[in-house]
């Protein structure tokens, strides 16, 4: 059956069975804990200069990577936000792809 | 009330080294003639642009932090915007957040020393010193549990 397509899903066979037709991929229902970069980091200082600390959040089509998947905190995803818009005018980082 | 100032600006690729000192010092000028001063420039040097501006696809990237008043920065501003060199700029006030962040980061380190204390470790963090994982610290010290770590 599906969840028995890899040679790797062995050693989760009882989760995945229980919720089939999923794919093989689906975990137990466990997700680790997003934390905010910069509060782990103790970043405190998002500056639109650094372009390196910017570029994971803005993933391909260079839009503002949204906070529920980056784990961002609301102030530092504020931060985050004018430093990408200020580096975007100073053509640092796209405004879009294509 | 002087205030700082971040002023960072993109020369056109087409300008030679001559001619972006030259623009430096016509900076230098109105921020001297209008009573502030220039406290650092930094010359990024040749970059390539994120998006085509005009037809250009790099340019030289300045950056100057400039102390004094408000109406300096709005002079500067126009000057730049006429001056056909200059291919994008932007001015950022930076003297608040730089206090923000200051605050933020004493008070940090405070908080640290005094639960240090309380715990009975030296206040400031000891050589060798850190939970693994740590990006100075690659050496696997899994089994070297020797010393002031144990709690």
């Amino acid at each position: 059956m599906n969840g028995r397509k890899g040679p790797s899903s062995g050693g989760r066979g009882k989760s995945s069975s229980q919720q089939q037709g999923k794919g093989e991929q689906r975990r137990p229902m466990f997700r680790r804990r997003k934390v905010c970069k910069f509060c782990s980091d103790k970043i405190d200082d998002i500056n639109y200069k650094d372009v390196k600390l910017l570029m994971p959040f803005v993933p391909e089509r260079a839009k503002v990577l949204p906070r529920r998947i980056s784990g961002t905190c609301a102030p530092h995803q504020r931060k985050l936000r004018t430093a990408i818009m200020r580096a975007r005018q100073l053509a640092l980082i796209p405004y879009t792809t294509e | 009330m002087k205030r700082k100032y971040e002023l960072v600006y993109v020369v056109s690729p087409d300008a030679s080294d001559e001619q972006v000192n030259d623009l430096h010092t016509q900076v230098d000028a109105i921020v001297q003639r209008m009573g502030g001063q220039i406290e650092k420039t930094d010359n990024w040097g040749r970059r390539k642009l994120a998006y085509e501006i005009g037809r250009h696809k790099e340019g030289t990237y300045v950056l100057e932090v400039i102390n004094g008043h408000g109406d300096l920065m709005k002079e500067i501003d126009r000057r730049l915007r006429v001056t056909d060199l200059v291919i994008r700029h932007l001015t950022v006030r930076v003297d608040e957040e730089q206090g923000v962040v200051e605050r933020t980061r004493s008070k940090r380190t405070d908080t640290t020393r005094r639960r240090r204390l309380a715990r009975g470790l030296p206040a400031d963090r000891q050589p060798g010193e850190g939970q693994r994982g740590e990006p100075d610290d690659d050496r696997d010290d899994r089994f070297d549990m020797g010393g002031e770590e144990i709690r």
